[in-house]
């Protein structure tokens, strides 16, 4: 059984959706953000591929391209303990009560 | 021939089996070309190991890349398209076997 | 509520309500930031550098190997070389690259089938589509349905050739010339290479007739 990233050939008939959404401007940071931690030596490509590959099938196939991202380093970072999912969770916190 | 530091083992033309290894977790084969049997294109030269890399691994020992044409036909059986159109796709050099 | 970087997140301000990923995102930059682990200034200076990317960084080196057959020899036997001849960063970070040159008999797809790797220093960033599942499960085993739904219909003895990126090298697919187009100047030659040209899809747009 192929992994869930391992799509070639898998089998559909679906038409390609070729419409293009607007990059959004958290996506960007997500973006720039691995770029930093790349250069860092702190996340290497196959670190983040790994990361991805290890998301839960149903969920990989219904995440957003950049969600998978954010998963992955989230993941990678916390098993490298760059930090801990609670100190992510308590500067969300942090931010919803602060408003914008 | 030499590569960056290793013996080239395939040179252009030569025919190879995509292996299907028991490997857990990240690697770069493709489930479709597991058990095929292509021709190499070229080499690309030494890189380090993707396997190795996300897990924390230095990549090291580094592994030559080849890139391997196979025929739609022999990767696919209901292919429909003309039995000239092939694909190509990057091979670690760990994951091939000579084929006859 | 202060910012350490002494800059509004002006972007980040400006969606409406922020979904879960989005926040956990501004979430994990502030942490990192707070903890010395990445800078501030090197976040923006990366948001900055990928907006600065677009299909034109592309097409500028497809129009220059279309007028100069040396830099094209030289693009295809080492393209990383090549490009930095026209400016572009070259640095032992990026990833390869390989252009794949079509012609009358073979015409290249591109597809990275284990995730999305796409040439992004030299495209931008890549569409939706090219990131979809529908796309990298059908490139591979359907090229010739794929480039019908993008309009393109190859002609008999024209073989197709699916580049699938696995491995550390990513392709750019140098199109066929557009016929009409001699003696046209490497300007405008550009206008014509599309973004979906060179990832193979489509082909160049053609030269619009001259008005009698």
């Amino acid at each position: 059984m192929p992994g869930v990233h391992d799509r070639g050939g898998w089998p559909t008939e679906e038409p390609i959706d070729q419409e293009e959404h607007p990059v959004m401007d958290w996506e960007v940071r997500m973006s720039a953000l691995l770029g930093a931690l790349r250069g860092k030596g702190l996340m290497r490509t196959d670190e983040m591929r790994r990361g991805i590959e290890a998301i839960e099938p149903g969920k990989y196939e219904s995440m957003s391209y950049y969600e998978r991202w954010a998963e992955s380093v989230e993941s990678i970072l916390t098993e490298k303990g760059v930090f801990t999912r609670e100190e992510i969770d308590r500067k969300m916190a942090e931010f919803s009560e602060g408003g914008v | 021939m030499v590569v960056g530091g290793k013996i080239q083992e395939y040179g252009e033309g030569g025919r190879v089996l995509v292996l299907d290894l028991e490997v857990r977790g990240h690697n770069r084969t493709p489930w479709y070309l597991r058990g095929k049997i292509g021709k190499v294109e070229r080499c690309h030269g030494a890189y380090p190991n993707p396997e190795s890399l996300a897990y924390g691994g230095t990549g090291e020992p580094t592994e030559l890349l080849y890139l391997v044409s196979f025929q739609m036909r022999d990767l696919w059986d209901d292919y429909e398209g003309p039995e000239a159109d092939a694909l190509q796709a990057d091979i670690f050099e760990h994951w091939l076997e000579p084929a006859w | 509520m202060s910012d350490s970087h002494g800059h509004e997140h002006a972007g980040m301000a400006h969606d409406e309500e922020l979904g879960y990923y989005a926040q956990r995102v501004r979430a994990m930059e502030a942490v990192l930031v707070e903890k010395g682990v990445v800078s501030g200034d090197e976040v923006e200076r990366l948001v900055n550098e990928s907006e600065a990317r677009s299909p034109a960084d592309g097409a500028r080196i497809v129009a220059r190997a279309w007028v100069d057959p040396e830099f094209k020899n030289r693009l295809l036997s080492d393209a990383k070389a090549a490009v930095a001849e026209l400016g572009y960063l070259e640095s032992a970070n990026l990833p390869d690259v390989v252009v794949a040159e079509n012609d009358e008999g073979v015409h290249h797809l591109v597809v990275c089938t284990l995730c999305s790797c796409y040439p992004t220093w030299l495209l931008g960033r890549p569409p939706d589509w090219y990131k979809s599942l529908t796309y990298r499960a059908r490139a591979v085993r359907d090229p010739r349905g794929v480039m019908r739904e993008f309009g393109l219909e190859l002609e008999g003895g024209v073989e197709v050739r699916v580049l699938d990126s696995t491995a550390d090298v990513r392709y750019l697919v140098l199109p066929q010339r557009p016929a009409g187009t001699e003696g046209w100047s490497e300007e405008e030659l550009a206008r014509l290479v599309t973004r979906d040209s060179m990832v193979g899809v489509s082909r160049p747009l053609a030269p619009e007739p001259v008005a009698a």
